[in-house]
């Protein structure tokens, strides 16, 4: 089996990755996408940890993961539909309109 | 799961995850991260998490890669203009993500972990295992799951849809360009 350090390290670039990919990008999808990259480097870690203590708690866990990645995903292409409709843009810089 | 077979998926799902930042047009982002998603499943189908993995393949890149590529199509996204500037913030992003990586790094390990190792049980991973698990201990949260998609699901038809009554001049409008 391949030590935990290698899919922990794993995890942590891919979920790094991810957060530089939320602070770089400014089109609203790429940043959803950049989310699920990060909820997915979280369920590596989940399921490495969990083949390892030989608990099943950690798929069940990915499991829930993936069905708030779901909800998440079709709620937040909602509001970007939405946003698309009324302002023309998917640019997180151009909605300003709550920004003090 | 043999050490060339995680040194090649690792690889490919680092290099695919780094795609999915760097693509311009978002078609390509999306067709990145499904090779990270693709990648990551084969990892937990090796990690013994085979029902997760297959899971992971038809409810993520099946599914939601599929609504976000809807979602592009609907939006016409396909050029990405003005992509440069803001080097400041392209700068400090990634030297944010790097310190963030190096810290879980050294709060990963195992060392740091004190849990102690056992042996997978048999029928570890399986279909079985998993659905006993999940209607015995996490029944209540997977009846609240249920609540939380029907929630989702009416929640994104009433913010997609168009206003009612209107007589909807952005279509009109896509129409006349």
């Amino acid at each position: 089996m391949i030590p935990l350090t290698y899919m922990m390290s794993l995890s942590a670039i891919i979920f790094a990755i991810g957060v530089a990919g939320v602070i770089i990008r400014r089109n609203i999808i790429v940043m959803f996408m950049s989310i699920e990259l990060m909820l997915n480097a979280v369920n590596l870690a989940f399921v490495a940890i969990g083949s390892r203590l030989g608990s099943m708690d950690g798929q069940v866990i990915v499991f829930f993961v993936m069905t708030v990645a779901a909800a998440e995903s079709a709620v937040g292409l909602g509001i970007v539909i939405s946003t698309f409709r009324n302002r023309e843009t998917v640019h997180a810089d151009d909605l300003t309109l709550m920004r003090w | 799961m043999p050490p060339f077979l995680y040194i090649f998926l690792g690889a490919l799902a680092i290099v695919s995850a780094l795609g999915v930042v760097v693509q311009r047009n978002p078609v390509h982002s999306l067709l990145a991260l499904i090779a990270t998603l693709m990648s990551v499943a084969i990892l937990f189908i090796g990690e013994t998490a085979v029902v997760v993995g297959f899971l992971q393949i038809i409810v993520y890149a099946g599914a939601i890669m599929v609504l976000f590529l809807f979602v592009i199509w609907l939006l016409n996204l396909q050029v990405e203009t003005s992509l440069t500037g803001h080097l400041a913030l392209k700068f400090f992003g990634s030297l944010a993500a790097a310190l963030l990586m190096t810290e879980l790094f050294f709060i990963l390990a195992p060392r740091h972990l004190l849990v102690k190792f056992s042996r997978e049980p048999a029928g570890y991973g399986s279909l079985a295992s998993l659905a006993g698990k999940l209607f015995t201990d996490y029944l209540v949260a997977f009846e609240v799951t249920s609540v939380l998609l029907l929630a989702a699901v009416v929640g994104s038809v009433a913010l997609a849809r168009k206003p009612p009554g209107t007589d909807d001049p952005w279509v009109a409008e896509k129409i006349a360009s």
